[in-house]
């Protein structure tokens, strides 16, 4: 009852005119950042985060702007992989596989709008996972000390390389780095200044805006400029959408499908490690061994369009349980978020529920707001979402880069932090063509000063004694945990890896055979 | 051999960082740990993760030609010539040859990249700073 109560709270903030038009305006351009190849939830969340900041939008309201962008963004993704086959964002990659043969054979509106159908039943699911599981959290999280913080920083780390990671040294390398960043500045405990080479500008620190923007943004400029991908890959194609609303008989066969994923999805997105695109892939290979009794999947069978969509919208719901109640991002748009929560000065964690209950309750309000609007958008509009496809990155990646600077000299004015942000670009550029991940880097900046503050306050109440790291059962399961989610991948990764992409190659082979 | 590479720049980044953490002033008022601690516990974790990239590289990832690797260059070249130009040049100016330079590398012909670079800048100076308020980099002309 007491959920309820808070819940209906939660409503009066997030409805006022003000907040529904910010909701309005987030779920619409995060379903064309979704939809637009080259950017996803991730650098869409980003490049906004400065623009929210330095407009002075409160913590509420900037809060619901720009998770509306997220559940937008994760809507949007499947737009250009039912019509065009190449997936908006990497979680829409399994909608390919029943999505673009349903297309082909002239359902494209069908498919669109049972995608958004289900999208909305997975994300709608997993906001009442999150208002259920996250509250029991937070009264495990009350019986964390810092040495349990501490391992369970490092859990994050550990795992966040996820069960697909092939190279589990990168990702350790990448966590490494971004801690280091996280150290440049004036230690806050002694207030001597580290790593700065006696740069003024450095003694603030690096501010993890810049590092993310120039990171996740700037070097998606680079990458297009590498290959020259100046046209839309939508320009010589005839997009034809047809009936924009499936037949009931559709919706009631796929009804099933879509509360099986979202159930999977929205358990791989809590779980440490797993994220929206296992999300996709679990609810689409359990679908197909469920429901595949004529072998349509993979030929533009509906439920393999409404599985894998549920699935990885419950996911980004289940993502928001670990980033609200203990603080820790398991995913790369989570990670932005809980960016877009430390810029507002406002620290996640089991305290924000108490302290901030209006945050919480607002931000859960706005998430159900903002998937009706998205709902409500998508089926009569999809029409003028697939025009964006439309646009050729030529025009669309200048567009982006310069809004990246926009945002960033906003916050400090100084060229200073936009050489910073394009020394970042650049090593994101790198650092992918590396195969290195990008995420461990973020969650490092942002978590690096307060990983290494709960490390230092276990020994110094301890008297010193390093061991006091150990001393609990609770740290100690919480660091075998972060052991066996380090170690697994390198046995597992490459098999988990290989299935997600022969699952795709392999229907595409079949596909061909049939339509030859 | 590029994760060689990578691995071996990665070993000297973490011994060149545990030298600067152990060049960190300790202050005499300190706690148990003090502020040299965590620096060189990364820096060791670096240190070891890349030493592991150098040892069992991936497979050789596909870089651009010399041509392509000009163009991302010359695009850097003139990204950090925005940025030092920006405050002298104000906004509109700056932003407009920017984009332009990247629309026309990324296949624009050359009179529509003067279009859409000034497109660009005029429309986000139309939304940011004159319906949104956003203070932008004002040149010499006061825009």
């Amino acid at each position: 009852m007491d959920t309820l109560t808070s819940l209906a709270d939660g409503f009066a903030i997030a409805i006022t005119w003000q907040n529904l038009s910010l909701a309005l305006l987030g779920c619409l351009l995060g379903t064309i950042m979704g939809a637009l190849p080259g950017l996803g939830p991730s650098n869409g969340v980003a490049i906004l985060i400065p623009l929210a900041f330095t407009l002075g939008l409160g913590a509420t309201p900037s809060l619901i702007l720009l998770t509306s962008v997220y559940y937008g963004a994760m809507y949007g993704g499947r737009i250009s992989s039912i019509l065009l086959n190449i997936p908006g964002d990497e979680p829409a990659m399994m909608t390919c596989l029943d999505g673009y043969p349903m297309a082909q054979k002239g359902m494209a509106g069908e498919a669109l709008s049972l995608s958004g159908i289900a999208s909305f039943v997975g994300s709608f699911l997993a906001t009442w996972g999150l208002i259920l599981l996250a509250p029991q959290l937070v009264k495990i999280a009350l019986l964390f000390g810092p040495a349990e913080y501490f391992a369970l920083f490092t859990l994050a780390f550990a795992t966040l390389g996820g069960v697909s990671s092939t190279n589990q040294a990168k990702s350790a390398f990448a966590a490494a780095l971004g801690l280091g960043l996280a150290m440049i500045g004036v230690d806050t405990q002694t207030g001597v200044p580290r790593l700065t080479f006696g740069e003024v500008h450095l003694y603030d620190g690096i501010d993890f805006l810049v590092a993310i923007v120039g990171l996740f943004a700037l070097s998606e400029v680079f990458i297009f400029l590498e290959h020259r991908h100046g046209e839309s890959d939508a320009a010589h194609r005839k997009i034809v959408i047809g009936r924009l609303w499936p037949p009931l008989s559709m919706i009631r066969q796929s009804f099933g499908a879509m509360l099986r994923a979202s159930g999977l999805g929205f358990l791989a997105g809590v779980l440490p490690g797993a994220g929206a695109s296992l999300g996709a892939f679990l609810s689409y290979s359990v679908e197909k061994k469920v429901s595949d009794r004529n072998g349509t999947f993979g030929k533009g069978d509906p439920r393999g369009v409404a599985a894998p969509e549920a699935g990885n919208n419950a996911a980004a719901g289940g993502a928001l349980v670990p980033m609200l109640a203990l603080g820790v991002p398991g995913s790369g748009t989570t990670a932005v978020l809980l960016a877009v929560l430390l810029s507002l000065n406002i620290t996640p964690g089991p305290l924000l529920f108490t302290r901030n209950p209006d945050v919480v309750w607002g931000l859960i309000a706005a998430l159900f707001i903002a998937n009706i609007m998205l709902l409500a958008l998508n089926i009569p509009m999809v029409g003028l979402f697939t025009r964006v496809l439309m646009v050729p990155p030529r025009i669309l990646m200048p567009v982006v880069a310069m809004v990246s600077f926009v945002g960033i000299y906003g916050i400090s004015g100084s060229s200073f932090d936009l050489l910073v942000m394009v020394g970042f670009g650049v090593m994101g550029w790198a650092l992918r063509k590396l195969d290195v991940p990008l995420v461990p880097i973020i969650l490092g900046t942002l978590l690096g000063n307060a990983m290494e503050s709960n490390m230092r306050r276990a020994i110094t109440i301890s008297d010193g004694d390093w061991s006091a790291l150990v001393a609990s059962p609770l740290s100690i399961a919480l660091w075998a945990i972060a052991l066996a989610g380090f170690v697994l991948p390198i046995v597992v990764g490459k098999l988990v890896k290989t299935r997600m992409l022969g699952a795709r190659r392999t229907e595409q082979a079949e596909e061909m055979d049939v339509t030859d | 051999m590029s994760d060689r590479i990578f691995g071996i720049f990665g070993v000297l980044l973490a011994i060149g960082y545990a030298f600067a953490a152990l060049a960190i002033e300790e202050s005499f008022l300190s706690d148990a740990v003090g502020p040299k601690a965590f620096p060189l516990i990364i820096a060791a974790v670096l240190g070891l993760a890349s030493a592991a990239i150098a040892l069992r590289p991936d497979p050789e990832p596909v870089w651009p030609g010399l041509m392509r690797l000009v163009e991302i260059i010359a695009a850097i070249v003139v990204l950090v010539l925005y940025a030092e130009l920006l405050p002298v040049l104000g906004f509109i100016i700056a932003t407009a040859l920017a984009s332009g330079y990247l629309t026309w590398r990324l296949g624009s012909t050359p009179l529509a990249s003067v279009v859409i670079g000034l497109g660009t800048s005029l429309s986000i100076y139309a939304i940011f700073h004159l319906l949104l308020g956003l203070a932008l980099a004002t040149g010499p002309f006061g825009f």
